[in-house]
């Protein structure tokens, strides 16, 4: 490994050195074609850096004809080792540059995607409305990677300088990992959210074509709107959620389709991200939370505010969850989602169920996993993870007491809009029986006053609770999601521990043996060693990789979470403002009122 | 029309202004004169009895001084106006309604509840609740001040009680009046006669009244305080669960605090500024709540005392009228009997004065109660209005002002 070591020292800088200083060099004459100036940033994280420290063999992967390493089929690179996804992607980039023909697949899309992510960092001037922000992110990761593998990558792709220029003009579809994931209603005000959903994706678009008029690259957005409708009936019914997506992605057969999915659906897509991805660090949103009571109520036909809130809600948590899934650049990659997002018809995701088998399961493996949590006693050399763990959970802490708070306060607003109501009417009646004439209009215009008050204070709880409380919700889950990487982090510690081990009583063994001369068991006691040696090669790159993913999706996770919650909080104040200004508008219409009691 | 508290033609405090200094007279719209001016200049809380000081300012020759204070207590307010209610000159009077007793026991609990839980939160909470619960104290010690003092305040007011000798003994004589506090078999009594009356009252109701102007007031009187008694009950919680929400607005500011203190990224500034913002507009929330009370709980809850007052003096003129009229059929019978013609009719006269003084004084009282109620009405729904826009705007400027800063950070 030569090349790690070079590779992993300047890889720590990355992570504080703004990627284009260090990029712009060598990778502009690669890669720059003068149709294409506006590519400043190297789009080549061609080689991931990562790939190196994890690979056994990066470069030379890279330095094969990549064509060897491509003909893999696709599918390959969805395999247990998602840190290919960096590598390959970018390996097979080029390869894909020299050999167009190869590679019709649409699947091939994929490999250009991180690129298109890295080449957006040249556009942020014209997208700096929610996207910059939001563009930074994918390419922060693809950067640090990029650099380092300058020197390498050079080589390789020095041959591909030409195609890969006229390639990215051409074909770069910069994959924009801000997909816009909308669930909404079938009703009046399903065309509502369909229009708000429109709104930041139309002015996510109007960059995106200013930016293709400026430069030939077509920026790629994916906006996924999701509604939903009921079917069947009694106890049998369930809801069916339409997902519709749009996207100008290539690796999807079209630029808009719908499917109908259930919600154990996308509770079964949670499962199989999870189980891929959570071993490697990955940081997997969580979908919400099953919810019998609700459920029940709307299926038993319920006609009344809290079934109709609950829809809403679940839908608005489905809509988030989903965003989250296609926004983080990996996740995106795995075809299950694709599947999710594209395939007409599932099979049923049974081992959801709570009282399946393979419920059963996983409350016998989450039980044995807290047994083991305790247990692990982790020697931790890097200090950032046991502190970052510290913050996590302190923050997990304050997120549940302030959501607990903020319940209290949804609950009370609701309970003033009822009494408010209550006191409106009586006023109303105190009015009628005044005998007064004027002190009686005017009582009545007061009770008008309080009946508006109990609507603004119903509207008060309902912004308390959706923007606010669900929010809280949402990233209390999500903590349990970082938790859970944590944890995986130190399970692969563990492993590598027990190899380590296992490789000491194996030479114990072999020392036994010498001394008691048998040279029999000799050949397996050695067999044995190099067995684990190589076991404990492995599971150290394992954790080193394991790690890395999982510092590098924090650093990811917290500025998403600092985005998200700037974003909502701001919603959430602006609602507030609105009623008050609803207020003020309503008592300044009732003062002359007042003051005309005579 | 201008805002009178006891305290002579000047204006009273600026009712629009934040703190309430002094007791106020919200409910009323009083004329006073020089000749008596009552006030209460000073109250002591102690552990379970408020001590009142009655000052009095007068010109009126029955002093001695023509300034004095003394202090009583609340049962002696009640004394006072239980002598009124059994004068029988006074009948014919709507009797300014008693001061509700000071009740601290729900804010006295929340302070002890307070103290036992003080482990359990962080200094800063502690200090907060504290400071919120000693100002929710101060705030019903006050009303129950100004309360007190708009009953001696109506009472000076009166053309006819001003002159009472019990009310001067009570603003004068400065020892103890050692009035106590009915026992229990008072209380009993006092049970019993309430029933027998209200019984009595339905009976009396029941009579139909030769003059429109009283048989029109009795239907109106009694609808009216039937539904002021809802509306003040409702007005109640409303502003309970007002105060409530208020109350989660300051937690969740302090939890955003703690949020925001535990590291300086971008994030945790954010948070800073909206816990900062949150503790401002809670406190004016509170204030809303707070104004709500005084400007129309209070308004509410006086007039349902008044108008039960107002109720009471048309059941004594019913009472009378009933009485004239037996009086009458007694008086008929005697003659045609002609026996004890003499006494009955006597009996007859007395009860026709009875009954025409009191009519007379009730008719000029309940204009009188029109009159005062539709000016309070007036000034408070006035006053409610003009403080619920300030505060509005007061909000409304707050969260603009954070708005502009949060997204310029952003």
């Amino acid at each position: 490994f030569v090349t790690s070591e070079t590779s992993s020292a300047p890889m720590m800088n990355l992570f504080m050195e703004p990627a284009s200083e260090a990029s712009s060099g060598p990778m502009v004459d690669l890669l720059m074609d003068p149709a294409s100036d506006d590519l400043k940033e190297p789009p080549k994280p061609d080689i991931n850096p990562l790939a190196d420290i994890i690979n056994d063999a990066p470069l030379s992967e890279v330095k094969t004809p990549v064509a060897a390493m491509t003909q893999e089929p696709p599918s390959d690179l969805f395999d247990d080792e998602p840190s290919e996804l960096f590598a390959e992607p970018r390996q097979s980039n080029t390869a894909k540059q020299q050999q167009t023909s190869i590679f019709d697949e649409p699947d091939e899309d994929l490999f250009s995607e991180p690129l298109g992510e890295a080449l957006k960092k040249p556009q942020n001037d014209v997208f700096k409305e929610a996207l910059a922000p939001v563009a930074k992110d994918p390419t922060d990761i693809f950067t640090e990677e990029a650099i380092t593998t300058l020197p390498s990558a050079v080589s390789t792709v020095s041959v591909n300088s030409k195609t890969n220029g006229v390639h990215s003009d051409e074909e770069e579809p910069d994959i924009f990992a801000e997909a816009t994931v909308e669930l909404s209603l079938d009703s009046p005000r399903n065309d509502r959210k369909k229009k708000e959903a429109a709104k930041p994706s139309a002015s996510a678009s109007a960059p995106s074509v200013s930016a293709s008029a400026s430069k030939p690259q077509p920026k790629t957005l994916e906006e996924l709107i999701i509604a939903f409708h009921s079917t069947g009936d009694g106890m049998n019914a369930y809801m069916a959620y339409k997902v519709s997506t749009q996207t100008t992605l290539p690796m999807f057969r079209s630029k808009t389709f719908t499917v109908r999915r259930r919600f154990s659906d996308f509770l079964g897509l949670y499962e199989k991200l999870s189980d891929k991805h959570t071993l490697n660090g990955y940081i997997v949103p969580p979908p919400p939370e099953k919810s019998i009571m609700g459920m029940t109520k709307v299926k038993v036909g319920k006609e009344d505010n809290s079934s109709a809130e609950f829809v809403e809600r679940r839908r608005a948590a489905l809509e988030r969850y989903l965003q989250r899934v296609v926004f983080h650049p990996s996740l995106l990659q795995d075809p299950d989602v694709r599947e999710f997002l594209e395939r007409d018809d599932m099979p049923r995701a049974h081992n959801t169920q709570a009282l399946s088998g393979a419920g059963f399961l996983k409350m016998i493996n989450r039980a044995t996993d807290s047994l083991s949590k305790m247990t692990i006693k982790m020697n931790e050399s890097d200090v950032w993870f046991e502190e970052k763990l510290q913050e996590v959970e302190a923050e997990d802490q304050q997120l549940r007491k302030l959501h607990i708070m903020v319940d209290s306060l949804v609950g009370h607003r609701k309970e003033l809009s009822v009494n408010t109501g209550g006191f409106a009417k009586s006023v109303a009646m105190l009015g009628s029986s005044e005998d007064n004439t004027a002190l009686s209009r005017a009582l009545s215009q007061l009770a008008e006053v309080e009946d508006k008050m109990e609507q603004l204070h119903q509207e008060q709880a309902a912004s308390d609770s959706f923007c606010f409380a669900e929010l809280l919700a949402d990233y209390i889950r999500l903590l349990g999601s970082v938790r859970a990487s944590f944890d995986q982090r130190m399970k692969t510690w563990q492993r590598w521990q027990d190899a380590q081990n296992m490789l000491q009583k194996k030479r114990e063994t072999e020392a036994k043996l010498l001394w008691a001369n048998k040279p029999d068991k000799l050949q397996q006691a050695k067999d044995d060693i190099t067995e684990w040696e190589a076991k404990v090669t492995q599971y150290e790159r394992d954790f080193d990789r394991v790690s890395a993913t999982v510092r590098k999706e924090v650093l990811r996770f917290e500025k998403e979470k600092a985005r998200d919650f700037k974003k909502q909080i701001i919603k959430y104040l602006e609602s507030l403002l609105q009623s008050q200004q609803q207020l003020i508008k309503y008592w300044e219409a009732f003062l002359p009122e007042a003051k005309a009691i005579a | 029309m201008h805002v009178v508290l006891c305290q002579g033609l000047d204006d009273g405090p600026d009712f629009l202004s934040e703190e309430d200094r002094g007791p106020r007279a919200v409910n009323v719209d009083l004329q006073t004169d020089a000749t008596l001016q009552v006030d209460i200049s000073d109250a002591l809380s102690e552990r379970d009895k408020v001590k009142f000081t009655v000052h009095t300012k007068s010109t009126l020759p029955n002093f001695k001084q023509n300034e004095f204070s003394v202090v009583r207590q609340h049962e002696e307010f009640i004394w006072l106006h239980d002598s009124f209610v059994e004068n029988e000159e006074y009948a014919g009077y709507i009797i300014p309604p008693a001061p509700p007793r000071p009740d601290f026991d729900a804010s006295r609990e929340k302070l002890q509840k307070l103290g036992e839980g003080e482990g359990s939160m962080t200094k800063e909470e502690f200090t907060k609740m504290k400071q919120e619960l000693e100002a929710e104290y101060l705030a019903i010690f006050k009303k129950t001040v100004a309360m007190h003092e708009v009953f001696l305040c109506r009472v000076a007011a009166h053309p006819v009680l001003r002159k009472d000798l019990n009310f001067h003994v009570f603003l004068e004589y400065n020892q103890d009046l050692s009035v106590r506090g009915k026992n229990k078999r008072e209380k009993m009594e006092d049970f019993f006669k309430n029933v027998v009356k209200s019984a009595d009252g339905v009976l009396v109701a029941g009579v139909k009244d030769v003059d429109d102007f009283f048989e029109h007031e009795k239907t109106f009187l009694l609808e009216y305080h039937n539904r002021v008694k809802d509306a003040s009950a409702k007005s109640d919680r409303m502003i309970r669960s007002h105060k409530s929400a208020a109350d989660d607005i300051n937690r969740i500011a302090s939890t955003l605090y703690t949020l925001g203190t535990q590291d300086s990224t971008d994030v945790c500034k954010f948070f800073l500024k909206v816990s900062e913002l949150f503790e401002k507009t809670r406190k004016i929330e509170a204030r809303v709540a707070a104004d709500e009370d005084l400007k129309l709980a209070d308004l509410l809850k006086y007039y349902l005392r008044e108008s039960q007052a107002a109720k009471d003096l048309l059941y004594r003129r019913g009472r009378a009228l009933v009485d004239y009229e037996n009086a009458n059929k007694a008086l008929d019978r005697a003659r045609a009997k002609n026996k004890d013609v003499l006494q009955a009719e006597t009996s007859q006269q007395v009860c026709c004065q009875k009954f025409e003084k009191i009519s007379e004084s009730a008719k000029q009282e309940l204009i009188d109660f029109k009159t005062r109620r539709v000016a309070a009405f007036r000034k408070n729904l006035v006053e409610l209005a003009e403080l619920e826009l300030k505060h509005a705007k007061g909000n409304l400027q707050l969260l603009q002002s954070c708005l502009g800063v949060l997204k310029g950070d952003t």
